[in-house]
């Protein structure tokens, strides 16, 4: 069960930006911004904890649940240290996405041929 | 043979190739919950050993690190023109977007061209993203006060 809602909840969430490709003039960088900053308020109003619980990776491999790793992130951080915790808390838990992001990045240009994206 | 308009707007929308907007959809849907379904597997792998937290963080660099290798073969690209929003949406888009300028702007230096276009998308979602959560740190820190 575990592995169908994960396919059809993160199935869903890209149907959504489908929606917003097709019908808005919205730029992919403007989508990703949007899908993280909601991921951020809809975690900040828990909705999207029951979500994670039970699509696993379906709710948190789409950006909405890096927006939810970053809220989370700040709470934990605001309970153990307080007021500091704002600004350590959401990069600390996204450190590992955000690293390697840039990591395989730097690899891939230093191994990859300049070539048409398309 | 005669046709009223109802027969005749049945007749075309059985003609007519279904429409691109609920094409574009289903390619979403299936890519983007597939991405998912892979996710989730190698969640449930990594879950073996460690705990939900890093059993996720994992997660994302797996696939960030399978999406860098088909963004370097050209495969991603290839997808992304199919299944938009569903190659788009998961973390494997965010990491399509750092590694594809990467190469891309090779030509242009390792530090005005490789070191900065990488951001040009993870830029903004870096940026918004953590000023969104420091607004709700700062919330939540009030009314941990208050309350």
């Amino acid at each position: 069960m575990n592995y169908l809602w994960a396919f059809v909840i993160g199935g869903a969430i890209c149907v959504v930006g489908q929606l917003l490709i097709d019908y808005t003039s919205l730029t992919p960088a403007r989508i990703l911004t949007g899908y993280v900053v909601s991921g951020v308020i809809l975690s900040a109003v828990g909705l999207y904890k029951p979500l994670v619980d039970l699509a696993g990776a379906g709710a948190s491999v789409p950006l909405l649940g890096f927006g939810h790793l970053l809220a989370q992130g700040v709470k934990q951080a605001v309970d153990q240290c307080g007021l500091p915790g704002i600004f350590t808390g959401g990069l600390t838990a996204a450190a590992g996405g955000i690293a390697a992001s840039i990591l395989f990045g730097l690899l891939a240009a230093l191994i990859g041929k300049s070539r048409d994206q398309n | 043979m005669k046709l009223n308009p109802k027969d005749y707007a049945h007749m075309v929308s059985r003609a007519s190739p279904p429409s691109p907007v609920a094409k574009d959809c289903l390619w979403a849907f299936f890519v983007g919950g597939g991405i998912c379904l892979l996710g989730e597997i190698l969640r449930q792998f990594f879950l073996i050993w460690y705990d939900t937290s890093l059993a996720g963080t994992l997660t994302s660099i797996a696939l960030i690190f399978m999406s860098a290798v088909c963004t370097v073969a050209g495969w991603y690209q290839k997808l992304a023109a199919k299944a938009g929003a569903g190659t788009l949406v998961p973390i494997t888009g965010f990491a399509n977007s750092v590694v594809s300028p990467a190469i891309e702007f090779k030509a242009e230096g390792w530090v005005s061209g490789v070191g900065a276009r990488i951001f040009g998308i993870a830029g903004p979602v870096i940026a918004y993203g953590t000023a969104a959560s420091a607004v709700w740190g700062l919330l939540y820190w009030l009314l941990g006060k208050v309350g």
